[in-house]
């Protein structure tokens, strides 16, 4: 663990919104690291923060507090204009949705050039559309599309030009939020696929945000599981797919239904309550449980946690 | 032998649009049993959507059938009259839809709504209908019924708002109930009471359900029945086992394995994407994205082979005299089980 080197450091982020009188805490005291080369998974119900945090990291919104470091560096603190280009440069995102994301009215290659433009990094015309039709090579499009507009193309395919745009800067890292949730079954597969390859070649580091457990124990190394803002359990995606500790975790991965009618016939569904933990009053913490796999518990709670992973050996 | 309480034949629909006419569903043959689910899988633009709206009668109005029948009870749906349809839909027929952020009135008391199929069907009192949409409610799990029947579909959660959908469509005990992925819009654990609470439901209510959907996990834990839909047809149906064990079909094949499965290395996408059915293949239409296509599958279209009583498969790869292929190791590892089982429940037997 300790010769990894951590290209993104979360430290006790919080992302309120206010809503007149209301805050809602989206995010709430939530701390984890990205190591470099890594795909991290973040997995959570709708309205538990994961896609918050993604942005958030990003700084397309300004957190409340904590901090966000990026190779070492403070990403809120980031004050010339030439600082955060390079940062933006560096971290980029994919979005959700394929057909709200590319403007409709720009042309693939529009698209995909737009940062390259930002950022200077193209000299002239020819060099601007030569690095295009790689980038859709690349991700496995016809370079003749670069003329087209996104309303030709189908979902997986938008999705490609998504995944071209955030690759056009030659960034670090991505955050890819929830990238084939629209996508059918047999298009999800070829774009994790895509996005394993890219990363293999390229160096890429992933923060995955989805909801979908069997996809994200798939593509991550780590896995942090959110629950109504707060960050419940992070290890190793084997170790908590397979070994549990937090009984919310227990009850997502209980609820993901499996293609294969004799393991769903059997299946016992285990149902959470967040009450329990909400209204206690315990201070509760990340506690290492087992070497990289933590759980938020409170101080007398690490026994139990002993006990569950003792339960698994 | 169950009583079939649907039965569609030959089924033809084209969609009329400025490209020129989609040939959305292409000939396609199935029935319904007494109290089953039967689960119709495929991708989007399949055609799976618009089967199902073509038995409850709310195609689009460029939707034209080109040929084929729906019997129920000894009619036609397909030619049945607007008013006539009126009679059926909500009462006899039912469906739930997918998006319940958009199916529900939000000028309406969630009371009303629900209460509303019966007093317009059954000719029940306003009075004994706001009690019957009382129990209703509880039975789909509404806690706080009688605070909530009065509340408006926006003061309820995504979760809530489905279950509401769902008492509003069983309220008339329907004979036959259309759920066109009724969990997609739904977070994993909300999706899980959900489908409990139709499973539930269906042997209190004995209706017999149409489920659509493209997720294989939900299929596995709802279905009787599978069929699987591509480019407008149905390229394999069987019993759930049938489909999940013992798969014929390339597509299904390819479907199976594109899914993460505990142990998978590498996720097998299926390459390419669905046929433009503007101008459908003639042949197999899942020949261009199949590994194991025969030249034959481009050129003529597959019948059905029989597999099992149960089981069939348009595949030329069942005909006589094809040549033996090696499924994916997913795929083997499936068929395998599946001797096993038979042979099991021989031994049983």
């Amino acid at each position: 663990m300790t010769e990894k080197k951590a290209l993104l450091q979360v430290k006790h982020l919080k992302q309120y919104f206010k809503n007149g009188r209301h805050t809602t805490k989206a995010v709430d005291d939530v701390s984890f690291d990205i190591y470099e080369g890594e795909t991290f998974g973040l997995v959570g119900e709708s309205g538990s923060g994961k896609t918050t945090t993604g942005r958030s990291i990003l700084q397309l919104y300004h957190p409340t507090s904590g901090e966000i470091l990026f190779d070492g560096q403070d990403v809120a603190k980031l004050k010339s204009r030439s600082d955060q280009l390079a940062f933006r440069r560096q971290a980029q995102m994919i979005f959700q949705d394929p057909y709200a994301s590319l403007n409709p009215r720009m042309t693939v290659e529009d698209i995909i050039a737009e940062g390259l433009d930002i950022h200077g990094l193209v000299k002239d015309k020819d060099e601007r559309r030569k690095r295009v039709e790689e980038l859709l090579e690349t991700v496995g499009l016809n370079k003749n599309h670069a003329s087209r507009f996104p309303h030709e193309f189908s979902g997986g395919q938008r999705q490609r030009i998504g995944i071209a745009r955030a690759l056009a800067v030659k960034p670090k890292f991505i955050v890819a939020d929830e990238p084939i949730s629209a996508l059918d079954v047999s298009i999800q597969a070829q774009v994790v696929n895509l996005m394993i390859e890219l990363q293999k070649k390229r160096g890429l580091t992933y923060l995955f945000i989805a909801h979908d457990l069997s996809m994200v124990k798939f593509i991550s190394d780590r896995i942090g599981v959110m629950h109504f803002g707060k960050l419940l359990e992070v290890g190793p995606a084997d170790e908590v797919y397979d070994h549990p500790l937090h009984d919310y975790t227990k009850s997502l991965i209980s609820a993901v239904p499996i293609p294969d009618p004799e393991i769903e016939r059997s299946r016992k569904r285990l149902t959470y309550d967040a009450n329990k933990e909400e209204f206690d009053g315990k201070k509760r913490t990340m506690h290492e449980i087992r070497p990289g796999h933590f759980v938020r518990c409170a101080d007398d709670e690490v026994a139990h946690y002993e006990a569950v992973a003792q339960s698994y050996e | 032998m169950p009583e079939r309480i649907l039965d569609v034949k030959n089924l033809k629909i084209d969609f009329h649009t400025y490209a020129g006419e989609v040939k959305a569903i292409r000939d396609v043959s199935f029935h319904l049993n007494q109290g089953e689910t039967l689960a119709i899988v495929g991708e989007s633009g399949s055609g799976k959507s618009v089967t199902t709206r073509s038995i409850i009668g709310l195609l689009a109005k460029n939707a034209k059938v080109m040929g084929g029948e729906i019997n129920f009870h000894g009619k036609n749906l397909l030619s049945l009259s607007e008013k006539e349809w009126q009679k059926i839909r909500g009462n006899e027929i039912a469906m739930i839809f997918q998006d319940p952020m958009t199916s529900l009135d939000p000028t309406m008391k969630i009371g009303q709504q629900i209460a509303e199929p019966l007093i317009k069907h059954k000719g029940v009192s306003k009075k004994e209908a706001w009690k019957k949409a009382l129990e209703m409610m509880k039975a789909v799990g509404i806690p706080n019924a009688e605070e909530r029947i009065n509340q408006y579909p926006h003061q309820f959660s995504g979760g809530m708002r489905q279950r509401i959908v769902i008492a509003i469509a069983l309220i008339c005990e329907p004979e036959i109930l259309l759920a066109d992925e009724p969990t997609t819009a739904l977070d994993v654990t909300v999706q899980a009471e959900i489908l409990d609470l139709m499973k539930d439901l269906q042997k209190r209510v004995k209706t017999s359900i149409i489920f659509i959907t493209h997720d294989l996990g939900v299929v596995a834990g709802m279905a009787d029945r599978v069929a699987v839909m591509y480019a407008g047809e149905f390229l394999e149906y069987g019993t759930v086992d049938d489909i999940f064990y013992n798969p014929q079909h390339p597509y299904t094949w390819g479907l199976i394995n594109s899914m993460p499965t505990l142990e998978s290395e590498k996720l097998e996408a299926i390459p390419g994407t669905p046929p433009d059915l503007l101008d459908p293949p003639k042949g197999d239409p899942f020949a261009p994205r199949n590994a194991y296509a025969m030249r034959i599958d481009v050129e003529r279209k597959p019948p059905f082979f029989q597999v099992s009583p149960t089981h069939f498969a348009a595949t030329w790869l069942l005909a006589p005299g094809a040549p033996e292929v090696e499924p994916p190791l997913e795929i083997q590892r499936r068929w395998k089980k599946f001797k096993a089982m038979q042979a099991s429940a021989d031994k049983g037997e």
